[in-house]
């Protein structure tokens, strides 16, 4: 129903066998709010990108934690929240890749931060009082 | 994500299908390691049926382009890349340090 906030929320286990359920979770939330596909592939990316570092880096690989996403259809935008229990992360530290370095000098690291920041049009981290990160991503409706 | 090879007498050709994400960018890596170490450095890496790429393939495609252009051996050419994963890596600045062409078979040609 147009001017509608609906909300949809699911669990899945931290690990990467997870993120190809993740997109299909995703998917259909951002085809639900009408986005064209190339935002579409924007949200997709953003929270593949999003979910591999907590993965990777919160849960170190561990595999024994969660990750909880919800999307919200908002009638200006859809905002996807990512909750994870693992390690706090600071974005602040970690500086965007130089995409003109030639290719000896060009590090294999750092990209998915940097997708995540310029895919989405709002991105949010915050540590919740029970010590959950919390990551916020925003995509506007055209 | 699934992966055709061929060897041709002047290169390797990979056709990759499906998602190359964090779960399956390892796969693809040990497919053009594989050809690496078995002194092939001419690669062409077909990406028309790939539907989505994540950071984890693009550090693999670098990876292989930094082994294959190492002492002016060969290179890794991708083509038939679809738009949204063209825009990736544009955005990740990979569209200068890689040939990206729309024809298969004429960059297998042409090697």
């Amino acid at each position: 129903m147009p001017g509608s906030v609906s909300t949809l929320k699911k669990n899945f286990p931290a690990r990467y066998e997870s993120l190809v359920e993740i997109a299909r979770f995703i998917h259909p939330c951002c085809q639900n709010a009408c986005l064209d596909s190339n935002s579409c592939y924007h949200v997709e990316s953003a929270v593949d990108e999003a979910c591999s570092n907590i993965i990777e880096h919160a849960y170190a690989g561990e595999e024994n934690g969660n990750i909880e996403i919800s999307c919200q259809d908002n009638p200006a935008d859809i905002t996807i929240t990512i909750v994870d229990h693992g390690k706090n992360f600071n974005p602040e530290n970690i500086l965007d890749p130089d995409t003109n370095a030639s290719l000896e000098d060009r590090e294999s690291h750092g990209l998915g931060l940097f997708f995540i920041r310029k895919l989405m049009d709002q991105v949010e981290f915050s540590r919740a009082a029970d010590n959950s990160n919390i990551l916020t991503l925003v995509k506007f409706k055209k | 994500m699934k992966i055709v090879s061929s060897q041709f007498k002047s290169c390797d050709l990979l056709k990759v299908e499906g998602r190359v994400d964090s779960n399956t960018a390892p796969q693809l890596g040990e497919a053009l390691d594989k050809i690496i170490k078995e002194g092939r450095f001419k690669i062409v890496l077909d990406l028309e049926q790939v539907d989505f790429m994540s950071s984890a393939g693009l550090r693999v495609l670098i990876m292989t382009q930094k082994a294959c252009k190492r002492y002016n051996r060969g290179e890794v050419v991708l083509t038939a890349v679809p738009q949204n994963i063209y825009s990736a890596l544009e955005l990740a600045g990979f569209t200068s340090l890689f040939r990206i062409l729309s024809d298969t078979l004429l960059a297998v040609g042409n090697f």
